[in-house]
């Protein structure tokens, strides 16, 4: 393709930001910018940000929707703070993104859709593009609505299939501001219309429309350039956190050897797992859609009892409802994953909008003294990883492990080195031999303290377990006090004892210094961007980012002792600082904490880390 | 039908006896209590089935009824209140090849965990539920529950109840139930023949118990089950037999326009010809569902099977579906998922 620009800008990253009405396709839209930018060789993560009604009223700010993506030419961690471009296909949503947008910042416009009732719908009081409210931006007006009709005014579309497709000339303006080529894009349309040659057709028009038109404007007189990502070499693919999360589950059930099993309910923003697992019934992936929350977590323990990889996945709300089921995994010490893909709370909260304020729920939401392993995952690809060793842990120990992972983490998306199966670590359970001898249900291994896994049909292994308290060894029916504490102490330690099979905490940075910044969870990329920033400036900060939090990481006092201050960042308000507070006494806690249903952004944890650098 | 149970269970290769299913944990539960006659039924009928003795499992919720799992030995979870029915259909679904029997009592099924029984019913999970309806909740030591009579005192009804009961039989058919059969504690023999039925039902069945609470609820079946009465005041369902009753074998049901009635042989001109047939196969649940609404005093109470209709089961679709995409998709192994679609190597 001739280029007809002269300006070029050389840029190791740049967010780019869709947003439209529900319906104008700008999930789509996105995604086909993120694949383009993949194949082209760079790294990449993606957000899509939308209203939690299907289709909001037309041209309101409440109907919204959104697909931030962030590419580069070095390691992306973040989908990016603010944008370097941002596309709003109404005023709605221009109203609603232009805060999100960086000064300076281009921005797309279909000019069309500038007319006074929405205007006013969107809520505006004067015409933004005439009060003077958008002068330090780079506009590009572009009557993307009429030129899409134009240019297929040949084909004889209905009205409807031809205003669909003026997301595809939006993408042809990015498409020329990168100098991408359209081949992936192409292949989707072929595979995605296979039967209507008419549609592929129509969208190759308008794709090429929206790039000859950026061909000819002068406000777009100069073009992006990002070099290749220099990356780990091997095989990527783009991968949400959520569908990474299924496949992490996936990968552990075939390692094992056991049966993945899932009971699980419909809920906002976990319902992809559920989805996903329920495609793969060639692989042996049961998957039962049950009727309630605590139907899917007590048909994943029954599965469980009898040998399965037992999983069920959630959000905060569907979570508090499986909390006394947990316990019954807890007490006869039943293998379970459960996922909590965390949003907005409490009740039904924000639920399509990400936060961590289901800590405390996983760590302590049950009656009685009731342990179970946390983890959480970092990013939307190390969801597979963490799927995978919240599988190994459960099996492996006995035990019911929460995984907690978030909205962004879920629905956002990341480059994702495939891995080789065989290479992944082992999986063994202590599935209980037929006929063994020394066989009692409650009986331990002297290291993991984990009793035995007796599967039905096994000769000679009949027993009986359930929620009232078990008499150590034997497993029998006991109230005796003396047994109640010992099993109590029991399962405490046994789930305490997981420490010494998980990695150690790392820092990123000097292992002494003024300030350690501590995250957990979907917020590390935002926070090692920040500390590495504030590191370059030749701040004494280093990063520490947890993934194992019930057990913590053995070295976790030694990682916390070298630092002047601890600044605990989390997505509410302070409860892993509290939590590190209880069980690691002695240090200078600070913390910093959001809870707007949004990520936190690089430049305020950098203020923040600043701040608390210079206090005294 | 098979006269077996359900063929995909592997059998026994020694022949099994009671004593091979009596667990060594004591029965506590009151003396008198008609959960004993139950226990020794079940015990009866497991070796009958000829599975495996490792190939029983059995489920409860929460209840005097749910401790039964305790005192069986077979591979047993005694769960949380009411959701013995989610439990068991993870046992069921993840492990097809097991016998799943559930112990149920009429809080746990219908009051807590009603939303997880209509929700098996209709699935058609091949599970045997044994619902103890005692019409009270017995654990807890005397409140109504959702199968006591209205105006009955309990404690927590001073003045009565005024909430109008579930008839188990009605919710079992309004949930598409394929398989409904009453019992009654005090006849043992029956309790075992319907087990047996169940069992060899492929899908849901449904086995409501009137059993007596000598604590709470004593006598509570009393106007249906005393000894001198109960000839004239239940009928003992038998498929291909009309349905006939009364301590004189005198009297019968017949269909008269689209409602059941009691009729007495020999009375108006009536013979047997004019009596329903007993059909418990029969697909439309229609006069299943009269039957198992029939109550007293207009009518004798039903018991028997009353429904066992053939209906597919949910277990063996699941199968069907991971047989028949083991057979057709190209994703073999987590190696080809994880390749698949759209990637790419950078070196």
């Amino acid at each position: 393709m001739v280029k007809n620009k002269s300006n070029v800008i050389q840029r190791d990253a740049v967010v780019v930001k869709f947003v439209g009405d529900s319906g104008d396709g700008m999930q789509l839209t996105g995604t086909l910018f993120s694949d383009t930018a993949a194949l082209v060789g760079l790294d990449l993560a993606t957000f899509p940000d939308y209203p939690a009604e299907i289709r909001a009223p037309h041209n309101t700010v409440a109907g919204v929707s959104g697909f931030q993506v962030h590419v580069g030419a070095k390691k992306i961690e973040t989908t990016g703070d603010q944008c370097d471009v941002l596309v709003a296909m109404n005023p709605a949503s221009l109203k609603a993104n232009l805060k999100w947008a960086k000064p300076g910042a281009t921005i797309i416009i279909d000019l069309d859709t500038f007319e006074e009732n929405a205007i006013k719908k969107a809520g505006y009081q004067t015409n933004p593009l005439e009060d003077g409210s958008l002068d330090n931006f780079n506009m590009v007006k572009a009557p993307i609505t009429t030129l899409t009709r134009a240019s297929l005014k040949h084909m004889g579309l209905d009205a409807k299939t031809v205003d669909k497709s003026k997301n595809m000339f939006a993408l042809g303006i990015m498409y020329h501001l990168f100098s991408w080529s359209f081949d992936s894009t192409y292949d989707f349309f072929n595979k995605k219309f296979k039967n209507k040659p008419q549609v592929i057709e129509a969208n190759k028009t308008v794709l090429e429309a929206g790039y000859s038109f950026a061909d000819t404007v002068e406000a777009l007189n100069s073009v992006y350039q990002v070099s290749k990502a220099s990356m780990v070499p091997g095989r990527y693919r783009n991968i949400t956190g959520n569908v990474a999360t299924a496949w992490g589950f996936l990968a552990a059930s075939e390692r094992s050897g056991r049966p993945l099993f899932l009971g699980s309910y419909p809920i906002t923003p976990a319902t992809e797992i559920l989805i996903e697992l329920a495609k793969y019934k060639s692989l042996g992936a049961k998957v039962f859609q049950a009727e309630d929350e605590i139907a899917g977590i007590c048909s994943a323990i029954g599965a469980s009892y009898t040998g399965s990889l037992a999983l069920t996945t959630t959000s905060g709300p569907g979570f508090s409802l499986k909390s006394e089921a947990i316990g019954l995994a807890v007490m006869t010490e039943l293998p379970l994953v459960i996922v909590n893909v965390q949003r907005g709370g409490p009740s039904t909260g924000l639920p399509t909008k990400t936060e961590q304020s289901d800590l405390y729920q996983a760590l302590f939401g049950r009656n009685g003294e009731c342990p179970a392993v946390v983890l959480a995952a970092s990013s939307s690809a190390d969801c597979f990883n963490y799927a995978y060793m919240a599988s190994k842990i459960a099996m492996e120990h006995m035990t019911p492990v929460i995984l907690l992972t978030d909205g962004y983490l879920g629905n956002g998306s990341q480059l994702f080195r495939i891995p080789k199966v065989a290479d992944l670590p082992d999986i063994n359970p202590p599935v209980a031999e037929p006929n063994d001898p020394d066989f009692k249900p409650y009986k331990r291994n002297p290291e993991t303290l984990a009793r035995k896994w007796a599967l039905p049909g096994t000769e000679g292994l009949r027993h009986r377990i359930g929620g009232l308290e078990k008499e150590d060894i034997y497993g029998n029916v006991s109230s005796d006090p003396l047994n109640h504490e010992k099993m109590t102490l029991l399962r405490n330690e046994k789930v305490q004892r997981i420490a010494n099979y998980i990695p150690e905490q790392e820092i990123t940075g000097e292992k002494e210094g003024d300030v350690l910044v501590v995250s957990w969870g979907g917020t590390f990329g935002a926070v090692e961007e920040a500390a590495e920033l504030l590191q370059k400036e030749g701040k004494k900060v280093s990063h520490a980012h947890f993934h194992y939090i019930m057990p913590l990481p053995k070295n976790t006092e030694n990682v916390l002792k070298g630092f002047k201050k601890i600044l605990v960042c989390e997505l509410n308000s302070g409860q892993f600082v509290n939590y590190l507070k209880m069980t690691q006494y002695g240090h200078n806690y600070s913390q910093y904490n959001k809870v707007q249903g949004l990520p936190f952004t690089v430049t305020e944890l950098v203020q923040a880390i600043n701040k608390t650098l210079e206090e005294k | 039908m098979s006269n077996q149970p359900n063929l995909t269970i592997e059998r026994s290769s020694v022949e099994l006896t009671k004593e091979d299913f009596v667990s060594d944990q004591m029965v506590k539960w009151c003396p008198g209590c008609g959960a004993h006659a139950i226990l020794s039924s079940v015990a009866n009928v497991f070796p009958k089935l000829g599975y495996r003795k490792e190939n029983i499992m059995m489920v409860s919720g929460i209840g005097c009824s749910s401790r039964f799992p305790y005192y069986v030995n077979t591979y047993g979870i005694h769960g949380i209140h009411g959701r013995a029915a989610a439990i068991s259909s993870g046992v069921k679904i993840a492990n097809p090849h097991l016998s799943v029997w559930m112990a149920t009592g009429d809080g746990d099924s219908m009051a807590i965990g009603g939303n997880h029984f209509i929700h098996i019913i209709r699935r058609n999970i091949d599970i045997n539920i044994l619902l103890f309806n005692n019409q009270i909740y017995g654990l807890t030591k005397g409140q109504y529950s959702p199968t006591t009579p209205m105006g009955s005192v309990t404690k927590t009804s001073p003045q009565g109840t005024i909430e109008h009961p579930f008839n188990p039989g009605e919710l079992v058919l309004g949930a598409q139930g394929t398989f409904f059969a009453r019992v009654i504690d005090s006849n043992p023999r029956m309790m075992t023949e319907v087990m047996f039925e169940a069992a060899r039902h492929d899908g849901t069945s449904i086995i409501e118990i009137l059993q007596n609470c000598v604590i709470f609820a004593d006598k509570t079946h009393d106007s249906v089950t005393n000894k001198d009465v109960r000839e004239d005041r239940q009928i003992a369902l038998r498929n291909g037999e009309p349905m006939i009753f009364g301590k004189n074998k005198d009297k019968g049901i017949r269909l008269n326009g689209s409602r059941l009635e009691v009729v007495t042989l020999g009375e108006n001109g009536i013979t047997e010809d004019d009596l329903l047939i007993h059909d418990m196969y029969e697909q439309d649940p229609g006069i299943h569902l009269m039957l198992a609404k029939m109550a007293y005093p207009h009518f004798p109470v039903a018991i028997g099977v009353i429904r066992s209709a053939n209906y597919p089961t949910y277990d063996d679709m699941v199968e069907e579906q991971i047989s028949y995409a083991k057979e057709t998709s190209k994703i073999k192994t987590v190696d080809d998922l994880l390749n698949s679609g759209d990637t790419w190597e950078i070196k």
